[in-house]
């Protein structure tokens, strides 16, 4: 006889709790029940602390917005996975139906020493931010655009640029890689920038500042294990740090080939 | 009472903005420096609008709810961006996207904004393009289209199913950019909790620290608004759980008109809801509907059946039936309406009954599934994440759900609200989209006001502005403002009573639902007037706050945004029930043709409804802005 699908499902959760950066942290155990398969994983946690504040006790935080796995703010560590069991999608993106009745699962917060935490699943991930702001952009003031079809861009290429833009940064690379390394997300930002025409002019650059900027903040580096793309929800490939190793190492021979007088301003 | 000057420059449609531009006052570049502006939001139009000020030289600083300003709901966006660029040679124009913006806003919208709205798109693609937005390409390397509901041409440009995001990380790269070179001081997860204003100017806000838990006080020269839309007063709906109007409404607490609240737009195209835990409903763009056909069973005893079982013969593809011209891409209300219709027919499909399908068997045997996948293919693994179904295999089940405002703050032809120092950008004002957003025109819209229009028009009102002017944030004011908040936040805390902030949310998502959703009515209207002050006091006095204000805590978070979400429900149904007429997003079901399409009442209600705030417990005043059309006739909507 096959057992039957059970129309609900009950689980303990084992939550990393952590009052603050400097407070000690640890597990705790909370029981989940009868839970609809249909529900989000972030559902269950909503329902879990509906009933932690019935109870007078703290809610468990944890980091989350859009619930459709595009803004790239949830962010938990399930049963040792990024973003759980699935592949290819964000810890919102997650179902009970992923879990069996009687699962204990344990969440934890994406840990990396660039990563802060800040409280229980709640991380600092500002050290993305300060990596864009290195270079991850075209300089193009607004107004001073020229027509969008003047630059045709070869449609392989676009689409591939295309692959590399769909980074969420939700930072389960990183907490992914055993290295903590941001290979994957300074890649797929200088590939796709890389790829266009537009991202041309800067392109030597852009690929030094945003990795010095890397390295700078903490971050390892790629050992070549490609748990990254494992993890990513967006599924970027890791041909992409291989793209931008290649880039690296041309601009650094370029730049240090590059004569002190280039780049300067002409005579006002 | 407030003054409501739309300030319209005078003249042809099409020289409006070209003449007020050359009109309008500027800032020296060399005092730009002197000034220093405030944007609330980094979606589409904060982002754009504080990268571009910064360049011109503007101090500006940036504070967001989020952890980062990559995080906003722009980046949610699916479907596409219009612009009247005509790559397609299929008769488009500026005229004709203005043509179609007014009329899918059923007439309810401003002719010189829409018209400068067209103007515009064609330099937001240019500008996109050359940030390295990935748009879709033909294989000759130019840009494709396709079409959007609520046009007959194809001008929306797109990246995959996600055009938002690649257009949200264009603006966050130029606003990162401006981080990095000085121009912008980025404040990350900062909510702003009220507005300051000195001597009748917006020069301020208060802003929580959400990780410390402390006030801050920003002083400014002007502060713009750019923090959305207020959709999930609903509480179920394609918003981001985040989502506020908590912005917006302390502002219209300060005196800012809120106009139109009752517009709002519920989107055709979502996945149907589960269950009594769900906290947000997820969209499948509009785009679907250019491949997908829309049908439920024509007989009532069907519904259960599976789909493959039901013949061709016993289906009722209703939007091509009803609308034969436009078809399953007519505009988001009248598709909306249609659903609920054949729900409340009892041939609503799936589990509740509150569905119908859309289905790709014709476009996979007509192009093929790799053709399919190429064009929505991340949309499809969407919805099988969710159902645990393939669209590839049995039509998608959708239902309707609350997906824009296209109310918002007041704002005159220069963004500027009847506040002065107050701008209002993108989602938050109420401006552009009349009763009914057309789909790919928010991203527009958001662009427009962030990359093209504020950066001239805030120059207008800060060459009034004597450069140092600016009010020191230890001034009375502020401190007074933080008090306020302070109190505030301390009564939420203290209140310690039985039921968490989201028992409430739900409680009046399911009030407006009922009441002010698709389908709206006198005695509906007024039931919920009655009903929404008692939860509100219930709330009051039975909301349960745990932890503490000097920490991150999400629970006063979320207890601050529905404590205003409970009082701006009100002036929803307020709205609704005072608009004795039907347009777009607005539906009184006293007032509809024999058909069901929407009755306008142009007459009496061919105006702007902008709400002013007069003291708490206080009837807000209703002032009317009349809608001037001097270009087009207002006209019945007509999509057959």
């Amino acid at each position: 006889m096959v057992a039957a699908t059970p129309s609900t499902i009950s689980v303990t959760l084992r939550v990393w709790r952590q009052a603050g950066p400097d407070q000690p942290g640890r597990f705790v155990d909370y029981a989940a029940k009868d839970l609809s398969p249909n529900m989000s994983f972030l559902e269950m946690l909503d329902v879990v602390n509906d009933e932690l504040t019935l109870k007078g006790e703290e809610p468990i935080a944890f980091a989350h917005d859009c619930r459709e796995g595009i803004c790239g703010t949830c962010s938990c560590m399930i049963n040792g996975k990024p973003h759980g069991p699935g592949h290819g999608i964000a810890t919102c993106q997650t179902y009970v139906r992923s879990f069996a009745d009687g699962d204990t699962i344990v969440v934890e917060p994406f840990r990396a020493r660039a990563f802060p935490l800040v409280k229980d699943l709640v991380i600092d991930r500002s050290a993305f931010d300060r990596i864009i702001q290195a270079g991850g952009f075209i300089s193009v003031r607004t107004g001073a655009a020229p027509d969008a079809n003047s630059i045709p861009v070869p449609k392989a290429d676009a689409d591939l640029a295309m692959d590399a833009a769909a980074c969420i940064g939700c930072g389960a690379c990183v907490a992914a890689c055993k290295n903590a390394s941001a290979m994957l997300f300074v890649a797929a930002k200088v590939s796709q920038l890389g790829l266009l025409p537009q991202g041309q002019p800067e392109r030597d650059q852009r690929v030094l500042a945003m990795v010095g900027t890397m390295d700078a903040l903490g971050f390892g580096n790629c050992t070549n294990q490609y748990e990254c793309s494992a993890a990513c929800p967006k599924s970027i490939s890791h041909d992409f740090i291989a793209r931008m190793n290649r880039d690296y190492l041309k601009a650094s021979v370029r730049t240090a080939l590059k004569p002190a007088s280039a780049g300067g301003g002409g005579a006002g | 009472m407030a003054k409501l000057e739309s300030k319209i420059p005078p003249g042809p449609l099409a020289d409006k903005w070209r003449r007020h531009k050359a009109e309008i006052k500027l800032v020296n570049p060399a005092n730009k420096r002197k000034y220093e502006v405030i944007v609330v939001g980094a979606g589409l139009a904060g982002a754009s609008a504080a990268a571009t000020l910064a360049e011109l030289g503007y101090r500006v600083k940036s504070f967001v709810f989020h952890d980062s300003p990559r995080r906003a709901h722009s980046i949610a966006a699916q479907g596409g961006i219009n612009a009247a660029k005509n790559y397609q040679n299929d008769g488009d124009s500026v005229h004709r996207l203005f043509y179609d913006t007014i009329k899918g806003g059923d007439y309810r919208s401003r002719e010189a904004n829409v018209h400068r709205l067209a103007e515009v798109s064609v330099n937001i693609i240019d500008q996109c393009v050359a940030q390295g937005v990935p748009f879709a390409r033909e294989y000759g390397g130019l840009l494709a289209n396709r079409s959007f509901g609520g046009a007959q041409v194809s001008r929306t440009f797109y990246a995959r199913g996600q055009t938002g995001q690649q257009l949200l990380l264009g603006a966050y790269s130029a606003l990162s950019r401006m981080v990095g070179a000085g121009g912008v001081e980025l404040h990350p997860n900062s909510e702003m909790l009220d507005l300051v204003i000195v001597d009748g100017q917006a020069k301020g806000v208060i802003v929580r620290d959400l990780i410390t838990g402390e006030l801050h006080c920003h002083a400014a020269d002007a502060v713009i608004l750019a923090t959305g839309g207020y959709g999930n007063v609903f509480n179920l709906s394609t918003y981001a759980r985040g989502s506020n109007a908590t912005a917006i409404w302390r502002a219209y607490k300060r005196g800012a008109c809120f106009a139109n609240p009752c517009y709002t737009q519920i989107h055709p195209t979502c996945i149907p809801v589960s269950g009594e835990y769900q906290s947000k409903l997820t969209l499948m763009s509009e785009s679907l509907r250019n491949d997908g056909r829309i049908w439920v069973p024509k007989n009532a005893a069907d519904r259960r059946k599976p789909p493959a079982e039901i013949p061709e013969a016993d289906r009722d593809y209703y939007l091509e039936r009803l609308y034969p011209s436009f078809g399953n891409l007519c505009p988001r209300d009248v598709a909306s309406r249609a659903a609920k219709r054949v729900c409340d027919e009892g041939r609503g499909v799936g589990e509740t009954g509150l569905g119908v399908y859309l289905d790709f068997a014709e476009a996979i045997k007509r192009l093929g599934e790799s053709a399919v996948r190429e064009r929505y293919g991340n949309l499809f693994d969407i919805y099988h994440e969710i159902t645990a179904e393939s669209a590839y295999q049995v039509p998608m089940r959708i239902f309707p759900a609350v997906h824009y405002t296209m109310g918002g703050l007041w704002v005159d032809y220069n963004l500027m609200s009847n506040i002065p120092g107050l701008f209002v950008l993108g989602e938050a004002n109420f401006s552009d989209h009349g009763a009914n957003r057309l789909g790919a025109s928010a991203l527009m819209q958001g662009l427009a006001d962030g990359y093209f229009v504020i950066p001239y028009t805030i120059g207008d009102y800060l060459a009034g502005q004597k450069p140092g002017s600016r009010p020191s944030a230890d001034a009375p004011e502020f401190l007074a403002a933080a008090e306020n908040i302070r109190g505030l936040t301390n009564r939420l805390l203290a209140t310690n009573g039985r039921e968490p902030v989201s028992h409430f949310h739900k409680r009046l998502g399911k009030i407006l639902w009922e009441h002010c959703g698709m389908a709206r009515t006198r005695a509906g209207l007024e039931e919920a007037l009655k009903l929404i002050p008692a939860l509100r006091e219930e709330f009051w006095a039975s909301v349960k706050v745990p932890g503490s204000a000097d920490t991150l805590n999400q629970s006063l978070e979320q207890a601050g945004r529905v404590a205003d979400f409970l009082e701006l429900g009100e002036l929803l149904c307020l709205d609704a029930l005072t608009r004795e007429e039907s347009c777009g997003g607005h539906f009184r079901e006293e007032h509809q043709y024999p058909d069901g399409e929407c009755q306008r009442n142009d007459e009496q209600f061919g105006h702007v409804a902008a709400w002013e705030f007069q003291g708490a417990g206080q009837a807000p005043r209703r002032n009317v802005e009349p809608l001037n059309y001097e270009f087009t006739k207002m006209s019945v909507r007509n999509y057959k």
